[in-house]
């Protein structure tokens, strides 16, 4: 094995967990916000990608282009889930609250399904082989773009978190739910807006995976069992923490490729997650506390 | 009154497929009963003990694999590879519980810890040559052979499962009214308050780890018996533990006959949609999504839940 070869690898590792690392900030965000594990988050990616691959195979377009309707549709679509299908378990136990979620994985995966059979679709571009040399590395063009969207929506997400007003209020929301509420902060909004940004960041991760990754009904799962895993790692409700692990798996999981043949190579993530649950539940970058 | 319609229900049960000639109508019942089996065992555990595992088809495909490799590789019966099954996912159940209850994960990391237990046999099964791989196993059939559980009459594996359920319900029921029944109780309802009064939580969590798992598993063999295959996703996918903790859940999670009432509401349901379904993959697991995001936002103490409410 040469030199190249282990740093294309560690490469593509960093590539894929950007978008690892986006997908698992919508899970994050979400968590950190109502403390709900978002089992339909994969879902909603699954959906961005179909739209994903519809209209640049309908239209012709682009599908980086996409975004300016995955994105807000993403974000509506998340909203209105909140408001549907989340609001009402907000107070209910911990395990109804997983159950609404899985349901509603289920029910989205398999709408899937019913309307666009199980067959995985490729979409082809002129570039979906293109490399870019840097150094004695060469990169796929469509993954140097996703890791390069994942990271500027993640800097967009928290320059917004961070600076704006309602940004400040989502974190208040998330940090003191009473306390936001005595202060005028629309709390049951600050939710739906949790739950609607999450899922746009889960469509964009959705829309710039399309160029380089299959699409079917059940891919969501395939991205959102990693996310899991990123988000432990990470500490639930940690943005630097789901960055992090991101690409701490991206790389694991390209690692393990090497030397594990075809799907084992993610065992070694599932170890990794396990390994971490045990040894540190709240992540490597978590709050102290479960 | 109650032992009467209990002893009603089981004559009917006893005779109905010497008086229903339809296979259909058997094979539909042996399903209701083969979901409650599994959802009864997931139910010790996750009803009972109030431990939510979204992973329990590691347990189903454990108790699946063992018993049919052991008959494939080895002439073993299927009867003692059954028992084996249940021996070896008790044991696989001690080491997951071990690791998650001795570092006190719960709720949502309880859940998915077992979601990657059982990813990690999924995927490493389906690597593995040795146990069929992708492909899975399939059961050689011998014509009637009760020694090497395979009948010629498929009626027989609705006495079997019948009789498995029966059992179960005895034991679940003996369990509700004994000390670990009652401490696994007051675990699942305060923990920390359970604690205090001397219980060993820890403790607890394993035993009704084991005995759910056992009993999982025992279904898993039941399940490559009367189908006489098992894939690697069928065994130990996430799909599968969906289906596992679908039916007590419905019914109501930590009651007696709730997995029963689960078991029958989805089959019964699957009956009357059965038209429909066939004509479009995906949409009894549609039905099934819907199915649970009503039931936990209206019935949040399962179907029973309605049966007990109080004026």
């Amino acid at each position: 094995m040469t030199v190249e070869i282990l740093a294309t690898s560690l490469a593509n590792g960093v590539m894929l967990g950007g978008l690892y690392a986006l997908v698992a900030l919508g899970l994050t965000l979400i968590f950190g916000v109502m403390r709900i594990i978002n089992f339909a988050h994969g879902s909603l990616m699954m959906l961005a990608m179909y739209a994903t691959f519809g209209l640049a195979t309908r239209t012709g377009v682009d599908p980086y282009l996409a975004l300016g309707v995955t994105v807000p549709g993403g974000f509506l679509v998340g909203w209105g889930l909140q408001r549907l299908a989340i609001a009402p378990v907000l107070g209910a136990p911990e395990h109804n609250q997983l159950l609404m979620t899985l349901g509603l994985a289920l029910f989205l995966d398999n709408l899937a399904l019913a309307l666009f059979t199980a067959d995985p679709r490729t979409l082809l571009t002129a570039y979906s082989a293109s490399t870019v040399a840097i150094g004695p590395v060469r990169l796929n063009l469509p993954r140097l773009l996703a890791f390069a969207g994942a990271l500027g929506i993640t800097a967009a997400l928290a320059a917004f978190l961070k600076l704006t007003v309602l940004g400040r209020a989502l974190r208040a929301a998330a940090e003191e739910r009473d306390g936001a509420a005595l202060v005028g902060i629309p709390v049951r909004r600050m939710y739906a807006l949790a739950f609607g940004l999450g899922s746009a960041c889960v469509a964009a991760a959705g829309t710039l995976a399309v160029p380089f990754f299959y699409v079917s009904p059940e891919v969501g799962n395939t991205f959102v069992i990693t996310a899991f895993v990123v988000v432990v790692l990470g500490g639930l409700g940690s943005f630097p923490g789901a960055l992090l692990g991101g690409l701490a798996v991206g790389v694991v999981e390209s690692l393990g490729g090497l030397f594990l043949h075809g799907s084992l190579a993610q065992i070694g993530i599932f170890l990794l997650f396990i390994l971490v649950l045990l040894a540190r539940p709240t992540g490597l970058l978590g709050a102290a506390h479960a | 009154m109650r032992e009467l319609g209990a002893g009603a229900a089981l004559a009917g049960a006893l005779l109905l497929p010497l008086v229903v000639r339809s296979e259909h109508v058997v094979g539909t019942l042996t399903l209701i009963f083969f979901f409650a089996f599994v959802g009864q065992g997931w139910n010790i555990l996750g009803g009972y003990a109030g431990q939510f595992s979204f992973g329990h088809a590691l347990f189903f495909g454990i108790g699946a694999y063992t018993s049919a490799l052991a008959f494939i590789k080895g002439g073993i019966s299927p009867w003692l590879g059954m028992v084996a099954g249940a021996v070896l996912a008790a044991l696989v159940g001690l080491l997951t519980g071990h690791l998650s209850f001795r570092y006190g994960l719960r709720g949502a990391y309880f859940a998915l810890v077992m979601l990657a237990f059982a990813e990690i046999f999924r995927v490493a099964v389906t690597n593995w040559e040795w146990v069929g791989a992708s492909f899975g196993l399939l059961v050689p059939l011998r014509g009637h052979a009760p020694a090497l559980f395979q009948f010629a009459d498929k009626r027989a594996y609705y006495y079997v499962i019948l009789g498995m359920l029966l059992a179960l319900t005895a034991g679940v029921a003996r369990l509700e009214r004994s000390r670990l029944g009652y401490e696994m109780a007051a675990v699942r309802e305060n923990e920390a308050a359970a604690a205090a009064l001397g219980i060993n939580p820890y403790r607890v969590k394993l035993v009704a780890m084991a005995l759910s798992a056992a009993v999982t598993a025992l279904g898993g063999t039941f399940y490559v018996q009367y189908f006489s295959y098992v894939d690697p996703t069928i065994a130990f996918g996430p799909a599968h533990s969906v289906e596992i903790l679908l039916r007590p859940i419905l019914g109501g999670a930590g009651t007696l006959w709730g997995p029963l009432l689960g078991s029958a509401l989805l089959g019964l349901l699957g009956e009357a949609t059965r038209g429909l379904v066939r004509a479009h993959a995906g949409l009894h697991l549609m039905l099934y999504g819907l199915i649970l995001m009503v039931a936990v936002v209206f019935l949040p103490r399962g179907v029973i839940g309605l049966l007990h409410r109080r004026p």
